[in-house]
């Protein structure tokens, strides 16, 4: 988390009761130049997070001991350290749960590789920037977050002032899924939660005004039952 | 085995079923003994002995000893179950036990007297009764009885000993007993009597002493010797009837009793009895209910008579109709009858004996091949000689007032008219209000009027006026004839509406048993079966009603019920329902509740009981039998209503099964294919060292395809399991529906490579309520379907919109279409295309429809004219998007 350690080989910490998958992620992680540390169980699992001071954590949700989104929430009482969260398809009530209860990202199970490594780039890189960046560059958009200007293939693009705000949302967390909840405090404030049809209107109109084809879109992405996400894209 | 000597299989299960009764029941040994002083209590001691001695769990629930050292001595150290102290007018009486020896549950309990009287307040007013509730309770019962309280024989007893016998046992507790027969010389009672060793009560010995004379004791001992051997015959002819053919012993008969208010059928029906104890087989009482009104002391003497039939082991049957013979010979031949027993009464009227002539001549003519015994009928030495009038004098005291108000108000108007028309017109006057009356009031104020009236019209308007005097030959001649007319007119008038009344309450009591019947075959539940029974018997009798159902091990009141059960009364309600017969008020067991309670019971199972609080006097017989109609036909429905959701459990559970032999079938297939390519492949990278890069690729490629393959078909089964086990309940949010469909696109983009879609939908948002997750399964699995049974480069299109307050999902595409034949089935679970190619589950679209329809939506598929298949998706949208909020 601190600079020196941005050098050294980035510290994972998987906690998983399931042997095989804790197996297959020491290697594929080992294999990508992490160093690894597991757990079976949530108690051991926030046992290591103190002693291995980890960079990064991946947790699967069903844990034999304690819920995932316990866990989380204990870790997060003392530690900013990204979270992934593991978890299966279906699992949708819990992912947003562990998610709104302060998890980075997650993926789900059966998870391909490259998706995973991506994840795990993006949330280390999130943690390690000490401030956003003030300029966003994805494709042909652009996007200024200290003067508030967006532009569009150098044309500057007109935004509402919601619009604007989600946007600026989805691009400091880019890469990152955002909740509906999130998205909705930002957007409205507390009492939008809920107010699903303002996100989906303004969404729409973000993409109208921004996408190449709003019909594909490749910038704002949707999670399905989750939130949205915005990536960065080759043209 | 000869098709001769097979056995009757009819009579093999019926011994089978008596068999397999018997196991369940207890068993009654009597010892049967001819008169009192036989030593019977004696050899029920001496059995109960033998009984200890070979190891089985006996108790003395009651045995009389009358001090006798001998008896007692034998019963001493017997277990006893102590008797029931209990007060009844200040005396201090002991009663046999009855819960304490069911609740003890021995093996064998010995209870003496069967014919015993208990004491007011007991549950049940006789002891065989207890002792039939402990066979019930499988509890084996040792007794005692003399031959002159069988129900069968105390007819001959009393004609023998000119004696009259009060506490009899039916016959039909009998029928399963064990005889033993405690015999002993008459000259050997004699002797033993005189030595004192026979208990007399003080007040009776001169009446004992004529009772035991030698004669009346060698009858008597006939009498028992033979009843103890008719029952061995008749085990005996049972048993040859199990062991080989019935040959000989065919019996086939079923003898008719027909059954009146009057007091001879009591004997005919004991004759009856004998006569089907002889030829060993079903016997009927019949009466055929008239539309005439029976008097009340009538109706008590049908009842009694009915009631007896019963008890001595009849099938009892009701029947309505005008005309007695029809009547008769209608459910002869409906049950097979062979005979029928009809009385000819003794010293009857010279109108009755050409009426009962009549009626013999008639049934003679009609009766075709069944037989007839006309049995000389005693009058029953019970029945109180009331006179015929009693029902004249029975009507309402107010109908009378009316009857004479309106023939002295008629009277004040005739003193006007005869001024005007004479003394002759005032009678014509007169007898037109008799007439009229006779249309509103019953025949006695009809009568009373008319002889009121006549007699008025003698003394005020005849002359001499003022005196009962006729003086003219005319006067007396239409003095006469009013007499006679308004009697006549009276009588014919009233009886009409005495016929027009049965006629209607019968009328009423088919409508209520249609209306029951009707609304119980729309019942489809339990509850609504209550529901029904409970609104229709309060209804039809004006009472309040209970249901009781079984709760685990008790009864518990069904929250429709319009009448609260005490906990007394629910007691009541528990042992109708454990015995499975009528108890409470107006039954013989536990009279003194104040419901009566009926069981819902069918021949299978009872289900619960109906309680009703009558308010009044006793039910009429025409009310029992439609209150035990309503009880039977629930109890009917309540049984269908198991047995269907018994057979809709074992559908399902046949539905379950073929499920899973279809899976078994269909998916292990489909599972190892992938499996085997997966583990095969993976092998050969861990075993071959020499592979290229290129070969090693091509081989992940395969673990990834048949990977991604298994993903998919486990996640089609858990999404059906899901949809079976009815967990899927869609999560209604807001969605733009244009998203959905994208993001479906999106995330099966490699799925899809091979095919172009074209999408059709708004610019605009389209804001719709629904389950994302479980929508975009949906789409993808058509948007799958429709890509694996079209060839490579087919367009796929589709489309979204809302139309008629609902969206609408199209999916199309541009394929062979779908076969007709196969339109009807493409949901169902399974179901493949022949000509699909391998890979997929047969669930994408059992799926779809699932998900579809737990939205509240359809779907619907077509072959498009221009070829190609479509499916429709429709999820209804009764909420309008809110108006959206400004920036």
């Amino acid at each position: 988390m601190n600079n020196e350690n941005s050098k050294a080989a980035p510290v994972a910490l998987v906690i998983d009761d399931e042997p095989q998958i804790r197996r297959l992620l020491r290697v594929t992680l080992e294999a990508n130049g992490y160093r690894v540390f597991d757990a079976a169980t949530g108690q051991d699992g926030i046992v290591q997070a103190a002693q291995r001071q980890p960079d990064v954590v991946m947790l699967d949700l069903g844990l034999p001991d304690l819920a995932g989104v316990e866990v989380l929430k204990r870790l997060r009482e003392w530690s900013p350290v990204p979270v992934i969260i593991l978890s299966v398809r279906d699992g949708e009530d819990d992912k947003v749960a562990a998610l709104d209860a302060g998890a980075d990202d997650y993926v789900t199970k059966p998870f391909n590789s490259a998706e995973l490594l991506a994840r795990l780039r993006t949330s280390l890189r999130h943690s390690q920037q000490s401030s956003a960046e003030s300029v966003f560059h994805t494709g042909n958009i652009e996007i200024d977050l200290s003067a508030r200007i967006v532009r569009k293939n150098g044309q500057e693009v007109k935004l509402t002032r919601t619009e604007y705000s989600l946007l600026r949302l989805l691009v400091v967390n880019a890469g990152k899924v955002l909740t509906h909840r999130q998205m909705l405090t930002e957007g409205w404030g507390p009492n939008a939660v809920g107010q699903t049809n303002y996100l989906r209107v303004h969404i729409a109109h973000l993409r109208d005004k921004l996408e190449d084809n709003a019909s594909q879109p490749k910038f704002i992405l949707t999670e399905p039952a989750v939130g949205y996400r915005a990536v960065r894209f080759d043209e | 085995m000869s098709e001769k000597d097979r056995p009757n299989p009819d009579a093999l299960l019926a011994a089978i079923q008596s068999e397999a009764a018997q196991k369940k029941r207890g068993r009654l040994k009597v010892f049967l003994g001819m008169c009192p002083g036989v030593g019977k209590t004696f050899g029920m001691l001496e059995a109960a002995r033998r009984e200890l001695a070979a190891g089985r769990d006996v108790v003395i629930g009651y045995v009389e000893t009358h001090g006798r050292k001998e008896t007692e001595a034998l019963a001493q150290g017997l277990p006893e179950i102590p008797r029931r102290q209990l007060e009844h007018r200040g005396l201090a009486l002991t009663e046999f036990d009855l819960d304490a020896t069911l609740a003890r549950r021995p093996q064998i309990v010995l209870v003496d007297e069967l014919a015993h009287t208990n004491a007011p307040g007991s549950r049940h007013p006789k002891r065989w009764q207890d002792v039939a509730e402990l066979l019930d309770a499988g509890i084996d019962v040792i007794t005692a009885l003399n031959v002159q309280h069988v129900e069968s024989r105390a007819d001959t007893v009393r004609q023998i000993t000119g004696a009259e016998i009060r506490e009899t046992v039916p016959d039909s507790i009998l029928d399963d007993a064990v005889f033993e027969l405690v015999d002993l010389p008459p000259a050997e009672l004699i002797q033993r009597l005189h030595e004192g060793k026979v208990y007399v009560p003080d007040r009776a010995v001169a009446a004992v002493n004529n009772y035991f004379r030698e004669g009346n004791l060698t009858a008597l001992r006939e009498l028992a010797l033979r009843l103890v051997a008719d029952h061995v015959g008749a085990d005996t002819r049972e048993f040859r009837q199990q062991q080989t053919s019935a040959g000989a012993w065919k019996t086939n008969h079923c003898l008719l009793v027909a059954v009146g208010p009057g007091p001879f059928s009591e004997s005919l029906i004991r004759w009856t009895r004998r006569m089907a104890d002889g030829l060993r087989c079903r016997w009927l009482a019949v009466h055929v209910e008239s539309p005439r009104e029976l008097a009340e002391f009538a109706r008590t003497q049908l009842e009694k008579n009915l009631t007896t039939a019963r008890e001595l082991g009849a099938e009892v049957i009701a029947t309505t109709d005008d005309d007695l013979v029809r009547g008769l010979l209608r459910v002869a031949r409906a049950q097979n009858a062979t005979q029928i027993i009809i009385g000819k009464p003794l010293g009857s009227a010279w109108f009755n004996w050409f009426r009962s002539d009549r009626l013999l001549r008639r049934l003679t003519r009609e009766s075709g091949d069944i037989d007839l015994h006309v049995v000389r009928a005693e009058k029953s030495r019970s029945m109180p000689a009331k006179k015929i009038w009693l029902p004249v004098l029975a009507s309402n005291f107010q109908q009378y007032l009316f009857a004479l108000g309106v023939v002295a108000a008629t009277g004040l108007v005739n003193l006007g008219l005869m001024k005007i028309a004479g003394p002759r017109v005032p009678g014509f006057f007169f007898l037109l209000v008799v007439v009229l009356l006779a249309l509103k009031v019953d025949r006695g104020p009809v009568l009373l009027s008319g002889a009121v009236s006549a007699l008025a019209w003698n003394y005020f308007f005849l002359p001499p006026r003022f005196t009962f005097y006729i003086t003219t030959v005319e006067d007396a001649i239409l003095f006469a004839l009013y007499f006679i007319i308004a009697s006549v007119l009276g009588q014919l008038v009233a009886r009409i509406r005495t016929q027009e009344r049965a006629e209607r309450r019968r009328e009423e009591r088919a409508t209520a048993l249609y209306e029951m019947s009707r609304d119980l075959t729309e019942a489809t539940s339990r509850d609504e079966v209550v529901w029904q029974l409970v609104a229709q018997v309060s209804r039809v009798f004006n009472a309040p009603v209970a249901v009781a159902l079984p709760a685990g091990n008790t009864l518990s009141v069904h929250p429709d019920s319009s009448l609260a059960l005490s906990e007394k009364e629910l007691s009541v309600a528990d042992w109708a329902f454990r015995q499975r017969k009528a108890a409470g008020r107006f039954t013989d067991n536990l009279p003194g509740a104040e419901a009566l309670h009926l069981p819902l019971a069918t021949d299978r199972k009872v289900f619960g009981i109906l309680a009703v609080s009558l308010p009044g006097k006793r039910p009429t017989l025409a009310q029992r039998d439609l209150l035990e109609t309503f009880a039977r036909q629930a109890a009917l429905v309540l049984d269908r209503v198991e047995l269907r959701s018994a057979a809709e459990h074992s559908r399902l559970l046949a539905e379950s099964e073929k499920f899973s032999r279809t899976l078994l079938n269909s998916i292990s297939h489909e599972l190892r294919t992938p499996l085997a390519a997966s583990t095969s492949a993976a092998s050969v990278l861990a075993a071959t060292d020499s592979l290229t890069l290129e070969q090693r690729r091509g081989l992940i490629g395969e673990i990834q395809e048949a990977n991604a393959r298994l993903n998919r078909i486990v996640g089609n089964l858990l999404d059906v399991a899901r949809l079976e086990s009815g967990q899927v309940r869609p999560r209604l949010d807001w969605h733009d529906a244009r998203d959905l469909v994208q993001t479906t696109l999106r995330e099966l983009q490699r799925e899809l490579a091979t095919h172009p879609v074209k999408q059709e939908m708004p610019d605009t948002p389209l804001l719709v309520r629904l389950d994302f997750s479980l929508m975009q399964h949906a789409l993808g699995n058509l948007l799958l379907n429709a890509a694996t049974h079209t060839p490579a480069g087919t367009l796929i299109e589709v489309q979204a919109q809302l139309a008629d307050e609902a969206l609408v999902l199209n999916v199309a595409d541009h394929g062979p279409g779908i076969p007709p034949e196969w339109l009807p089935r493409i949901f169902e679970k399974f179901f493949r295309a022949p000509t699909a190619p391998t890979g997929g589950s047969g669930l994408g679209l059992t799926i779809v429809k699932g998900f579809v329809e737990a939205h509240g939506g359809t779907i619907a598929v077509e072959n498009r004219p221009d070829g190609g298949a479509r499916f429709t998706i429709r999820l209804p949208q009764p909420e309008k998007a809110p108006a959206n909020e400004p920036d």
